[in-house]
């Protein structure tokens, strides 16, 4: 059966030469369509003897398996030849930058504030929130600093210009975060005020505070975060133990040393200043003064009340302006306040 | 409180290095804000004497100079300084030594040898002074080293003092508290009376015993007031920042450092009659030393003689009692002024004395007969004077009390969180000097004179804390009951906000509250805002009712830096006076978030026309910050707002904010060029999230269909749109526009609305003729009502 081999041969090539699918299509008759080559021989069996027709026939079906075979492979490769085509013709300068809307930005005190929030939550403190104008009272005399208290020479507070004219003296614009710390004691104990025990008090309260203050490293607007952690048995090495960790995991480092230092608020005793150094970095080694933090005193306790016998608590008091420009190596406070996007689209 | 370091020493001197004895100070709440040397370093320089003077040669403003500086031979020096003559004693840097930038070698200096350098106090370091030579005393020992002569190792000491320790505002205090910590023995000045050697007293009369319990006075005649300041007591009290003036002035300073107790000295020829401790009377006035008149107020104690004013006490002397050069007659006040009655009071009238500063914290009410007996001494030694008796009246009634205070040591273990023992405590507190009395693991602690801020358990416990070392108290991981925090699916943190404005390119700014009166009456049209009595600066002298003058502000600095596309936001409060609001009386202080969006709509780039950023590209990012939640916009007027381009916002039917486009006016005003879109929103409203509802999902195809509306130009979406959705039967899950068109086709007033209506039911597939009559409804509804017609 040479002629068969011949014919799929010829057939194979015919189809090689065929470069697109209609002259395929063609060539395909002519071997597979009614007036076919093949279909000639398929034709031509019944004039075979009986004997000769059965293998004739089966050579036949295998030359025309072997042809169909070839016709879909070609079809196959010339089908992902225009694919390919298609695809160069398709293609993108994928350089080109994407297109449509860009990412704001979160203000880099606010990136703090969101780890510090973070931070706390974990272990189980409660954000808070309360008025920047404050009443006297709030900001002072229920924080143990009461009138002409030297202490209160250490803020220089805003006023506030009454309808009269004259200056308001029982409100004020809140030098600090501290009142928070009364006005969420006050709503703890009486909120669970008919409890024998009340369960412990674990807040923070972020927010701004204002003094008459303006330099490269004041400003008179900034932000403090308040932590406020009441108890029945609630110590000073609890609050150190707080604060380091806190500092060590804000600042992402272990190695991150933290000093304790006598200091005086009116409304903590033991007080306490706390100095951070850092092991690294430009400001390695050197002592910066971060957060104030104490036992709530007594007093203070009372004004939210507490009982001071009964539970104990520490408060702290930082500012999350020096933890940022620390944590990013900002030099001047101004930058915070300034709102240059060139300064502000670098916190994404 | 600043101090010299050798003068501490003097009284207690532990062996520690400077650097070792700050970082105690610090450590004990004794902050050590500041530590310089009083002297640069240097060596080699001694005391000289100029022997001779001559012109130089070949300079007309340099000196050939002959010195003495201890040496057989006398040196030959060229000076150039002005102020060189024979006979002075002055500082020489001999050849080999190193000053601050200089090394002294043989030189020749045109054409003539000299062998050193005579000083200025700016080349030892000392000063800026470089007019001439430092002069030294006449009795200086030539040859001896400069630094051991001026007692350059010294070191100036700066206590940033907390106000609770009015003790340390003396030499003695801080010495006092050194010794507690180190035990090294304090070595405090012996104090012996000085015998009366006239017979001249004053009485003294406490007519206010509540304002000035204890009053020491005494008279000596005969001062010589121009004598001069030995060197030791002006290089002391210079050294803790108190310049020099005149013997008898610098010696009431020099105690007050030394001891604590502030001291006044009036011209005795000044007074008439007894001194009387008084309130003042009606209006009456006195002109202080720093040449201020002052009228004090009903409260304020007066330093008086029978005649007149004297001195407001504790605060300030008057300019008319004081002492001078040719005072020969002294009158020596040593007072003690209890903390109420001076506090606030100097800070009243804008200044501040070192005398007021101490009272108002706190004087030992025991120390005023030992300081004028110390001040007397000191006087008739150095400037001659024949003392009289000291006088002193006592109101021992309203002497500060010194109550005991009780001490239980398992309170101290509870709030410090340490184990510390009864034996431990005693030894800390007596160490301070506390008296005590022990019963058992509890004391009864009566604080001394000296110190006004031990008072309750608590002051104590932090004593015991700070002798302890804060240092040595650990910091464990605390222990407490865990419960889990209440985490509502309503509401979302202003932080989660905060990001989602700015996941749409909002960059957060920070704007200060208090702002330009004129913003306010720009961009709230508010004249009556909230006024600060004391603002830093004009521009910021009221509090900010609204977030937008903040953000133009914001936009003109940004464009003043040549950014031109602006997207920014604040999160914050504002503040306006309401009756009624809480919780602070009379003041509403809602947090809000605004936004401003100035330029192109979306940042420059090759894919995207550079469009001017409109209302509706805003409204879209107030829609999603609100999403799921559908808002109302209606129009609306608003003082920062262009009329025509201003909606209020609304969610479920409460007014949530503005938005629109800011007024032309103020796009002149503020110089902007185009108008940037603005929205202001509260807050509270934006934390809402709603709790989904679940709602069945239909397996059944939904038919879509579209109607094309024509209505007058004028025609609002809003209206028309609820309409057909109130109109519209269950199968109707949307009705939603899709275009908007007017030109070709329609008429100059008209346009045309397009609403894709999609029906799809939960139980069955719907019939066409059923989806017919739904369409022809609804365009029956807005035929009736809209006068609208289909578009053909």
């Amino acid at each position: 059966m040479d002629n068969l081999d011949q014919l799929v041969a010829s057939a194979t090539s015919d189809f090689a030469a065929a470069t697109e699918p209609a002259k395929l299509e063609d060539a395909k008759a002519r071997y597979l369509g009614k007036e076919g080559s093949l279909t000639a021989l398929l034709k031509g069996l019944g004039k075979l003897p009986a004997e000769e027709r059965k293998t004739a026939g089966a050579s036949i079906n295998i030359a025309k398996q072997r042809i169909e075979s070839a016709l879909a492979t070609r079809r196959d490769a010339l089908k992902n030849a225009q694919l390919e085509v298609q695809l160069a013709t398709e293609a993108l300068d994928v350089t080109l930058p994407g297109r449509g809307q860009l990412r704001g930005s979160l203000h880099p005190v606010t990136i703090s504030l969101d780890r510090i929030e973070q931070l706390f939550r974990s272990i189980g403190f409660d954000v808070a929130d309360g008025p920047e104008i404050e009443t006297d009272w709030h900001n002072f005399t229920a924080l143990n600093t009461p009138e002409n208290h030297p202490a209160r020479s250490m803020h220089d507070t805003f006023y506030l210009q009454g309808e009269d004219g004259k200056v308001q003296d029982d409100v004020l614009l809140r030098t600090h975060t501290s009142p928070v710390q009364i006005r969420s004691m006050l709503a703890h104990t009486e909120r669970y005020k008919h409890l024998q025990t009340m369960p412990e008090l674990r807040v923070i309260c972020p927010g701004r505070v204002y003094r008459v203050d303006s330099d490269a490293t004041h400003s008179p607007m900034f932000h403090q975060v308040e932590g406020l952690w009441v108890g029945e048995s609630v110590s000073f090495a609890d609050l150190k133990g707080v604060v380091a960790d806190f500092l060590r995991r804000f600042f992402e480092s272990d190695d991150l040393k933290v000093r304790f230092r006598p200091s005086f608020f009116p409304f903590t005793e033991p007080s306490a200043e706390i100095d951070v150094a850092f092991m690294s970095g430009s400001l390695e080694g050197r002592w910066l003064e971060i957060a104030g933090c104490g036992m709530v005193h007594p007093n203070v306790l009372r004004c939210g009340g507490f009982d001071p016998e009964k539970y104990t608590g520490f408060a702290f008091g930082m500012g999350p302006d020096r933890l940022t420009m620390l944590r990013y190596s900002i030099p001047d406070l101004r930058l915070f306040f300034e709102g240059d996007l060139r300064f502000l689209s670098q916190f994404q | 409180m600043q101090f010299s370091e050798s003068w501490l020493r003097s009284l207690c001197n532990p062996a520690l290095s400077t650097e070792e004895l700050c970082h105690l100070l610090t450590m004990a709440g004794l902050e050590v804000e500041e530590c310089r040397a009083v002297g640069a370093d240097f060596s080699n320089v001694v005391v000289a004497e100029v022997l001779s003077v001559e012109k130089h040669p070949d300079a007309d403003k340099l000196n050939l100079c002959s010195v003495n500086v201890g040496e057989p031979e006398p040196l030959q020096i060229v000076c150039g300084a002005p102020n060189v003559a024979a006979g002075m004693k002055v500082p020489c840097a001999r050849v080999g030594a190193r000053l601050p930038g200089i090394e002294i070698k043989k030189a020749r200096v045109r054409g003539v040898e000299s062998f050193g350098m005579l000083c200025s106090a700016r080349e030892l370091g000392l000063s800026d002074d470089h007019g001439g030579l430092l002069p030294l005393a006449a009795d200086a020992t030539v040859g001896e080293d400069i630094r051991r002569h001026l007692d350059l190792d010294d070191h100036l000491i700066t206590l940033k003092l907390t106000p609770n320790r009015a003790d340390c505002l003396s030499l003695l205090g801080i010495a006092r508290e050194l010794s507690a910590l180190t035990g090294a023995p304090l070595l405090a000045p012996e104090i012996v009376p000085v015998a009366a050697v006239v017979a001249d007293i004053r009485e003294v009369v406490l007519d206010a015993p509540a304002a000035c319990p204890r009053y020491c006075g005494r008279i000596v005649r005969g001062v010589n007031a121009r004598v001069a300041t030995p060197e030791w007591m002006k290089r002391r009290i210079e050294r803790s920042g108190i310049r020099s003036i005149s013997f008898l002035v610098d010696v009431t300073n020099y105690v007050m450092l030394e001891l604590g107790q502030p001291l006044h000295a009036f011209d005795d020829a000044e007074l008439s009659g007894a001194i009387h401790v008084r309130l003042p009377g009606p209006g009456e006035q006195l002109l202080l030393l720093n040449e201020q008149t002052v009228t004090p107020t009903a409260d304020t104690a007066l330093i008086a003689d029978d005649a007149k004013p004297l001195a407001m006490a504790g605060i300030m002397g008057g300019e008319h009692s004081g002492i001078n050069d040719a005072t020969r007659d002294l009158f020596l006040e040593s007072a003690f002024f209890p903390p109420a009655a001076i506090a606030g009071k100097a800070r009243a009238l804008g200044f501040s004395s070192d005398a007021s500063h101490r009272y108002e914290r706190g004087v030992d009410f025991e120390l005023q007969r030992k300081a004028i007996e110390r001040a007397t001494q000191l006087i008739v030694d150095i400037s001659g004077g024949r003392p009289g008796a000291v006088v002193e009246a006592v109101s021992a009634f309203h002497l500060p009390a010194r109550r005991p205070v009780a001490l239980r040591t398992a309170r101290a273990v509870r709030v410090l969180g340490i184990p510390l023992g009864a034996e431990r405590i005693e030894a800390i507190l007596k160490g301070l000097g506390l008296a005590l009395e022990r019963k058992g693991d509890d004391f009864l602690v009566t604080p001394p004179s000296f110190r006004f801020d031990i008072e309750i358990e608590e002051d104590l416990i932090e004593e015991i804390a700070r002798i302890y070392g804060y240092d040595n108290i650990p910091s464990p991981p605390p222990v407490a009951l865990m419960s889990m925090m209440p985490v509502a699916e309503t509401g979302r943190t202003p932080i989660a906000l905060r990001r989602l404005v700015a996941e749409r390119d909002y960059h957060e700014v920070v704007t200060y509250s208090f702002v330009e009166p004129a913003w306010e009456t720009d961009f709230a049209a508010n004249a009556a805002p909230i006024v600060l009595a004391n603002p830093i600066a004009s521009q910021m002298g009221v509090m900010r009712s609204s977030l937008i003058g903040g953000l133009v502000g914001n936009l003109v600095t940004n464009r003043k830096r040549q950014t031109e596309r602006v997207r920014i936001f604040e999160q914050g409060r504002c503040f306006r006076r309401e009756p009624g609001a809480g919780p602070v009386a009379g003041f509403a202080q809602p947090l809000r978030l605004a936004g401003l969006a100035a330029g192109s709509a979306v940042p420059e780039q090759w894919g995207a026309p550079a469009d001017r950023v409109d209302f509706y590209d805003i409204k879209a990012d107030v829609e999603a910050l609100f999403a799921p939640r559908r808002l109302e916009f209606i129009p609306a007027e608003h003082p920062a707002l262009h009329p025509g381009r201003c909606a209020s916002v609304s969610c479920d039917g409460r007014p949530v904010g503005i938005l629109g486009e800011l007024h032309p006016r103020w796009v002149q005003k503020y110089e902007l060029g185009a108008a940037p879109v603005i929205f202001e929103l509260d807050l509270a409203a934006l934390l809402e999230t709603p709790f989904p509802q679940y709602v069945e999902v239909s397996r059944f195809p939904a038919v879509t269909r579209d109607l094309a509306l024509v209505v007058p130009q004028s025609q609002t979406l809003a209206p028309l749109l609820a309409a057909l959705r109130t109109a519209a039967p269950a199968v109707v899950r949307d009705v939603a526009l899709f275009d908007v068109y007017q030109g070709k086709g329609l008429g100059e007033s008209e346009k045309s609305l397009a609403f894709r209506i999609v029906m799809q039911d939960t139980q069955r597939t719907l019939e066409d003729a059923e989806v017919e009559v739904v369409v022809a409804s609804l365009l029956a509804v807005a035929r009736r009502d809209f006068n609208a017609s289909l578009r053909g």
